[in-house]
């Protein structure tokens, strides 16, 4: 790749630059900048739209009621129950039991803390939907 | 208290938060150098492990496989820790910056706030060096970023102590003193050969075959995974080949640029040639990605799964033959290094 043809697409990096290796006019390797790429753009736009999927349904799932609204935060911080097992320190058995909403709705105040503080929100939030999901890219997917 | 760190940004975060480790311990080498002395260049096609639920593919060696071969090709003593408890890992991150070392970390990018949003995934092997603390807030070398940066003691806690596959558990590295090895021909032609033997090893998921497989399985995907995820199949194999941290074409530009650095080392016509020919191959990657990209969007009727395997096989066939001549050449060299006829400078 030469200097000249470093791609310059916008996309995902926002302000922030890549820098990427080009040949210079001499033939010798150089650090250029760059600002994204198109098919890189593209294959992450698609991750997003996978996840922004998922989303949707889970959030059909718990206005139908077969879900909690916690499986809404947990899908939006792209973890499963593995993940999210570990990083609230509560076993899987009881994470997949608060995917529960009969069961999310009598959780006590300590557990309910814990699992607002890791998605970074309030209790009071944790347990209400929320409108936006607020996902990067989301303006750029195309229904 | 603030170190001076000499900055750079670099394409991949390893090899540059391993360059800039070793400029600041007195070595001066670029990102381009540390990633071939470090053997970094690979492929593999793990359909077995799942990453975010597709096949995982990879064009460089395991993370932290860099900085272990770098420092012990240099011989260059190096601190690893890693702790149970947040606290105790803050604070001895605190008392080593009191101390004015630089401390490299592994960290996810999920939790650090400077990342662009739309790249924060859970990726847990990212290395970023903390060169200072004001307050609450630390003052971070992040080699993929064009300036220091700033993060919170809490965000920077958190992407220390992130959990899933390849969990950082607080995991620290600075290095002890100056690397002992300052002539770097003898770690260059390790490095190669790591490479060379890497790429053409006898395993089926690994370099070379390790194309081949997934060429092969490619065809397969959309009667095994249906249509949407084999794209997304496809989209995953874009982003590893040409995402943020690899300087594009899977690698193949930086190890490009490593042996030409090498050549200029030896002094060998040869090294530059293989140098020209990885830049061609490298060239060739940018086009599958180019043409998977118009898959995934689906505008172009004369791109399919099937047209693509064709192109990766032949970037196989490109590569099989240069990493066994690469890996005469290193032999050629090592010989010749090996009688004690200098033909190249010494650094």
């Amino acid at each position: 790749m030469r200097k000249q043809d470093v791609p310059q697409d916008e996309g995902v990096l926002d302000d922030e630059r890549v820098v990427s290796y080009a040949l210079d006019s001499d033939g010798q390797y150089c650090l250029t900048s760059s600002v994204g790429w198109d098919p890189v753009n593209c294959a992450n736009r698609l991750a997003w739209q996978d996840i922004q999927l998922q989303l949707d349904g889970v959030r059909r799932q718990i206005e139908r009621g077969e879900l909690s609204v916690l499986a809404y935060y947990m899908t939006r911080a792209q973890m499963d129950v593995a993940l999210l097992a570990s990083y609230s320190g509560v076993p899987r058995w009881r994470v997949r039991r608060h995917l529960k909403p009969k069961v999310f709705s009598k959780l006590d105040a300590k557990v309910q803390h814990c699992y607002a503080q890791l998605f970074r929100v309030t209790t009071a939030q944790l347990s209400q939907l929320p409108a936006e999901d607020a996902l990067p890219m989301a303006e750029e997917i195309p229904s | 208290m603030m170190i001076d760190f000499p900055h750079r940004q670099s394409a991949h975060c390893e090899s540059g938060a391993v360059s800039s480790l070793l400029t600041h311990a007195g070595l001066p080498i670029s990102e381009a150098m540390a990633f071939g002395l470090g053997g970094g260049l690979f492929f593999g096609y793990v359909p077995f492990v799942k990453l975010n639920g597709f096949p995982l593919t990879t064009y460089r060696c395991r993370p932290g496989g860099i900085f272990a071969r770098v420092t012990k090709g240099l011989q260059c003593r190096v601190i690893q820790k890693k702790y149970r408890q947040p606290q105790q890992a803050m604070a001895e991150l605190d008392a080593l910056l009191e101390q004015g070392i630089a401390v490299g970390l592994q960290t996810s990018v999920f939790w650090l706030p400077y990342i662009p949003p739309a790249l924060r995934f859970h990726f847990n092997a990212h290395n970023l060096i903390v060169v200072g603390k004001e307050g609450s807030r630390y003052r971070i070398s992040d080699p993929v970023m064009p300036e220091l940066v700033w993060c919170e003691a809490e965000d920077l806690a958190h992407a220390r102590f992130a959990q899933g596959a390849l969990a950082p558990k607080g995991r620290c590295y600075y290095l002890e003193g100056e690397p002992q090895i300052t002539d770097l021909r003898q770690p260059t032609l390790r490095g190669i050969q790591i490479v060379c033997c890497d790429m053409l090893a006898p395993v089926p998921i690994g370099g070379i075959r390790g194309m081949r497989y997934m060429a092969r399985s490619m065809r397969h995907w959309e009667q095994k995974y249906g249509k949407r995820k084999s794209i997304s199949c496809l989209a995953q194999m874009i982003r590893m080949q040409e995402e943020i941290g690899t300087g594009g074409a899977g690698f193949r530009f930086i190890y490009a640029a490593f042996l030409q650095e090498a050549a200029g080392l030896f002094n060998n016509a040869e090294l530059k040639e293989m140098a020209d020919r990885l830049t061609l191959i490298g060239d060739g990657w940018r086009e599958v990605a180019v043409e998977a990209a118009r898959c995934c969007k689906g505008r172009d009727e004369n791109v399919t799964l099937d047209s693509l395997a064709d192109k990766i096989l032949l970037r196989a066939d490109e590569e099989e033959p240069f990493f066994c001549e690469l890996r005469q050449l290193s032999k050629t060299l090592q010989r010749q290094l090996k009688d004690g006829q200098p033909k190249g400078k010494a650094s």
